[in-house]
């Protein structure tokens, strides 16, 4: 128990820093789906003591995730199409 | 005490009579002027329209390049018509109120017209003597002003709009005076003022004109302040305005002499101050001159301006309760009577001479209807109509033929200036006739109309100061000397008048005499029309004493005292007022002694002294024309500038306005108001000028704060 919730804090903060302070989209993406595993993790230790539903919860987060991933790497195409790059930098316009 | 209106009882919010004489198509006297306005109207516009047209595709428009168009040619049958058809439907039935013997006024509601709450006002006319011997004036003169107009106007390029305002002025100034309670009559009054203003500024293109019209507004504005706080203050102690419904309750609700009465009747004067041009608001009338003549006839001379005399004899019963109102009125009265008489000795504009003129003859009504004097006050507003009317469409007349000499030789003098006529009786004689029977009216010859309106009215001044409970007894003293003086100025400033328009040599150059001629037909039959009621208009109503003395002679007259008489049911309610009151006026003059025909053959003797002294002092003195002629010294410079008074308004009164308004509007508007507004405005954008900092549109700054939020929070849940 305590190890798997150690392993999945870890993974989450990798993937909150990844997205903090990398400036690929696609990393960045990539680290969005770590800190929803480490997530999925979490759950599916608990419900080890609490109960089924964990692992209930976690198969509509893979199956939310799955869909997120779909949409967001259209988005990321369809930019990278428009500026050749994928460097967040580049991306600012939406904004004042 | 017997009261008016025992035989008026209420229907529906408003007292109705029950007067068994019905009047002919009443409704229509009113009507055929605004059906004139219409049509004239529609006219109008269609001529604009053509002249606008031509304009914009850059020409000038001659309306009679190719003829009279009809836009030009049926004004003159329109515009006259229907205030002479008026003028047959009001005789016919003040033919049918002479055999009635009606006792009480004639009121019929057409529509509810003000329905909320306690007030109910209804949209009614109301004929009794008094308004019928206004409607008899205003269609009558109005009829013969309109005929004139037909050929002073002609070659106007304006001419149909000019008849649009003329019955347009004819429709309000009936609904003044057949309206039958306060509102509706204040309805009359405000639109008599609006078409005063808009022909005053009826050859707008010239800013003067524009800005004489403006002025008369301004002035009038202030009066109708005191109108509308008179109605109210009426409302709230009677629940209702219409005039027979006031009366009727009056003295239940009034006490005599009560504050309350004083002031309501006060704040009728301030109105008629304005409507009527006295003290302190009779500024606007000498520059009304601006507007056409036969305007100034009708509208700054015979009617409207009587309108505030007629406001205050309307509301006899009022102002008999509050002697100190009366009393004020009076002295606005007298004092405007002797102030303006003493202006006009020195002017040299035809038309400025005859508005003072005006002005000091208005101040004598007031001072008749001010002593109490109804009946007098209104005899000299109809005489007065009579010759001021005739003596300003003979001024425009001596105007048109001027205008027309000088235009010939194109001399850009004046042609209402005095001093550049001279002579004309020799090219307009039946002006000339006629003017002096109106100059011997004015100036209280005996026996043309003026003699004996305004010996009336300056009688009874007398007698009230030796009324046994007089409260004002010294003033009135006062008042009567003052009056008799301006009836000696009244003399000298009309021969003035006459002597340097008509007699002497000519001045207005040898070439353009050769142009002077006698006005067209049109213009001199009213003039014939208007010096025959001049001179036996006043006989109607010849005081007894005066008849029986050297100065009756019209014995053989069977209606001595007849407006008297006629106007009783309207002003006996007054008179009880007054008798109760003040007891008997005295039947002797206040000083020296000596009863009324006496005084009437002393100021007829004097006046006729001052007449022709005027004439022979003035008719041997050599005039120059304006070009030379020099400013005026020492204290004819000061009449001559009408005693500074528009300086001192200009000075005292709209320097300050102007001054406050530029401050509300430079500091309080701009700088405090708007400035709050803009500090406002600008506040939020600076905030928001340093919130947008933080949105940098970085995706990873956005989920650093997020990441740095969710721990703050998460800090604060388990610790």
């Amino acid at each position: 128990m305590a190890e798997s919730l150690v392993l999945a804090g870890i993974i989450f903060v990798v993937g909150t820093l990844g997205v903090i302070v990398r400036r690929n989209v696609i990393i960045m993406f990539l680290c969005i789906e770590l800190q929803l595993n480490a997530v999925n993790l979490t759950f599916v230790a608990f419900s080890r003591y609490v109960g089924i539903e964990g692992q209930i919860f976690v198969f509509f987060v893979i199956a939310v995730a799955a869909a997120e991933a779909a949409v967001g790497l259209a988005i990321i195409i369809s930019i990278f199409r428009h500026y050749e790059t994928v460097n967040v930098d580049n991306f600012n316009l939406l904004k004042w | 005490m017997p009261q008016i209106g025992l035989f008026l009882m209420q229907v529906d919010g408003l007292v109705e009579s029950t007067a068994t004489w019905e009047p002919v198509l009443p409704w229509l006297i009113i009507l055929l002027p605004l059906l004139g306005f219409f049509v004239n109207g529609t006219l109008a516009l269609s001529a604009a329209r053509k002249s606008a047209d031509a304009v914009r595709a850059g020409g000038e428009f001659d309306f009679f390049e190719n003829g009279r168009p009809r836009t030009h040619s049926l004004p003159t049958w329109v515009g006259p018509g229907v205030v002479f058809l008026a003028f047959l439907l009001t005789l016919v039935n003040f033919i049918g109120m002479l055999g009635a013997d009606l006792h009480e006024p004639w009121i019929r509601s057409y529509w509810q017209w003000i329905s909320t709450g306690e007030l109910q006002v209804g949209a009614a006319i109301q004929l009794d003597q008094l308004s019928m011997i206004m409607m008899m004036i205003i269609t009558g003169v109005g009829a013969l002003i309109h005929v004139f107009s037909v050929g002073y106007m002609q070659d106007d390029p304006g001419y149909p709009r000019y008849f649009a305002y003329l019955n347009l002025f004819v429709f309000f100034m009936l609904v003044l005076v057949m309206g039958a309670s306060y509102p509706v009559m204040f309805i009359g009054w405000e639109g008599v003022g609006l078409c005063s203003y808009l022909l005053i500024g009826f050859w707008f293109s010239d800013k003067a004109n524009a800005s004489a019209g403006k002025k008369a507004f301004i002035v009038n504005r202030i009066g109708d302040l005191g109108f509308l706080l008179a109605i109210f203050l009426l409302y709230v102690h009677f629940q209702r305005v219409d005039f027979a419904g006031v009366f009727v309750d009056t003295e239940s609700v009034f006490e005599y002499g009560g504050t309350v009465v004083t002031i309501v009747t006060l704040f009728f004067l301030l109105a008629a101050t304005g409507k009527s041009a006295q003290i302190p608001l009779y500024v606007w009338l000498p520059d009304a001159m601006a507007g056409p003549t036969p305007v100034s006839a009708l509208i700054h001379a015979a009617t409207m301006v009587t309108a505030g005399v007629y406001l205050v004899a309307r509301s006899s019963v009022l102002f008999a309760l509050a002697p100190l109102s009366s009393a004020v009125v009076a002295g606005v009265g007298v004092l405007t009577a002797l102030f303006a008489a003493t202006i006009a000795l020195k002017q040299n504009d035809i038309k400025k001479v005859l508005a003072y003129s005006t002005i000091s003859q208005l101040g004598y009504m007031f001072l008749g209807v001010g002593v109490g004097a109804y009946t007098a006050g209104i005899f000299h507003l109809m005489t007065h109509a009579f010759f001021k009317a005739l003596l300003f469409l003979g001024a425009g007349a001596v105007i048109h033929s001027m205008h027309h000499a000088l235009h010939h030789t194109k001399k850009d003098w004046d042609a209402q200036d005095m001093r550049n006529m001279g002579g004309l009786k020799a090219y307009m004689p039946y002006t000339w006739i006629t003017m002096w029977l109106g100059t011997v009216a004015i100036a209280g010859i005996w026996p043309f109309a003026g003699f004996f309106s305004k010996d009336e009215i300056i009688w009874m001044t007398g007698a009230m100061a030796g009324a046994e409970q007089a409260p004002y007894a010294t003033l009135y003293t006062v008042y009567w000397i003052l009056a008799l003086a301006a009836a000696m100025l009244t003399a000298f400033y009309m021969t003035r008048l006459m002597v340097m328009t008509f007699h002497g040599e000519n001045r207005t150059g040898s070439r353009e005499a050769e142009h002077l001629h006698e006005a067209p037909r049109t213009m001199w039959i009213p003039l014939v029309v208007l010096a025959l009621l001049s001179v036996f208009g006043g006989w109607i109503n010849v005081s007894t004493d005066l008849r029986e003395s050297v100065l009756g002679g019209f014995g053989f007259l069977p209606m001595g005292e007849w407006l008297h008489h006629w106007l009783e049911p309207v002003t006996e309610a007054a008179h009880l007022i007054q008798e109760t009151n003040l007891g008997e006026v005295a039947e002797v003059a206040p000083l020296f002694g000596g009863v009324e025909w006496v005084w009437g053959l002393i100021s007829f003797v004097a006046a006729l002294g001052v007449v022709l002294a005027t004439l022979r002092l003035l008719g041997g003195r050599k005039v120059t024309v304006v070009v030379d002629d020099p400013e005026p010294t020492g204290f004819a410079r000061i009449l001559y500038n009408k005693w500074y008074v528009d300086e001192f308004y200009h000075r005292w009164v709209v320097g300050p306005v102007v001054t406050t308004s530029r401050v509300l509007w430079r500091v309080v508007d701009t700088k405090i108001i708007d400035g709050t507004v803009n500090m406002a405005g600008n506040a939020a954008r600076a905030l928001g000028w340093v919130v947008s900092l933080f949105q940098t549109g970085q995706v990873n700054t956005y989920a650093f704060v997020l990441t740095l939020g969710v721990l703050v929070i998460l800090s604060m849940v388990v610790f």
